[in-house]
């Protein structure tokens, strides 16, 4: 228990988050806009892994250092898609995920 | 209602509503604002939980770093007065049943969960602990996935070199 919050407070607000992510995911066409959910996702289990770090087993910190993990992975992912939405637009002048229908040019 | 509640509803508030405006805003510049709020307030909460490091983390990385690239490429690839499209009215009816669904499932399943709770332990997380954990190669060590960490960085920034730059045709 955190001083009044239990834990299923944080678990509920990732869940919600979570949640939305996946909606943005499912709604949007533009390739940037699902690069933003996916970072809502991501962001969720971030608070998940500090949540159970700090409230079930503080002794160490293994919820911590995965989240530190997953900053540096979400950080090389974002750069790499940019990079290829870059190179999508540059050919096709358009970032919508329906106009893309070829896997070669 | 005590003073660490209210800042946790609070940044849940704020968490709530900006996710919800991210998914639905048609302006995508605003829509990356409003993602910007939402990562301040998540670093808010890892404050609260005295995760000092973490939370500076979450800022100068995810707020500061991801944030500023989206933006970049925004301003890159769309222009500013363009309105994204609605999409169609059963595609977010589907999405939107999916998600609910799922978050309703997952709420039950969290809520009937007992969870053994320890007392909160409100000592702030040495950053001699952190480098020493992230260098040790034994029992809560993580030398290995660090070193993983960094080659993929490296790897990330070649790819993304590489693809993004002019090709000589």
């Amino acid at each position: 228990m955190f001083e009044g919050v239990p834990i299923h407070w944080f678990l509920v607000l990732a869940t919600t988050m979570f949640f939305i992510g996946i909606y943005g995911f499912l709604v949007r066409k533009n390739l940037i806009t699902m690069l933003m959910s996916i970072e809502l996702i991501l962001n969720s289990v971030c608070i998940n892994f500090v949540a159970f770090n700090k409230i079930l087993f503080p002794e160490h910190l293994e919820g911590m250092f995965f989240t530190l993990f997953i900053i540096a992975v979400a950080a090389a992912e974002a750069s790499v898609a940019i990079a290829i939405i870059i190179n999508i637009y540059r050919r096709l002048v358009n970032i919508d995920v329906e106009k893309m229908n070829e896997m070669k040019f | 209602m005590t003073n660490n509640q209210f800042m946790f509803l609070l940044f849940s508030a704020v968490i709530v509503i900006f996710s919800l405006l991210t998914v639905t805003s048609r302006r995508i510049l605003r829509a990356a604002t409003f993602l910007l709020f939402v990562l301040f307030s998540t670093s808010g909460l890892y404050f609260l939980l005295r995760f000092n490091f973490l939370a500076a983390i979450q800022l100068t990385l995810y707020a500061g770093g991801i944030v500023v690239l989206i933006i970049f490429s925004i301003l890159l690839t769309s222009q500013i007065n363009d309105k994204l499209s609605i999409p169609p009215l059963t595609k977010r009816i589907y999405a939107a049943i999916a998600a609910v669904a799922g978050a309703i499932l997952c709420i039950l399943t969290i809520l009937q969960t007992e969870f053994v709770q320890k007392t909160f332990d409100p000592a702030r997380v040495h950053i001699r602990t952190i480098g020493e954990g992230m260098l040790s190669t034994g029992k809560y060590g993580y030398a290995l996935p660090f070193e993983v960490i960094s080659v993929l960085l490296l790897a990330a920034m070649i790819g993304s070199i590489i693809l993004a730059k002019k090709r000589k045709d």
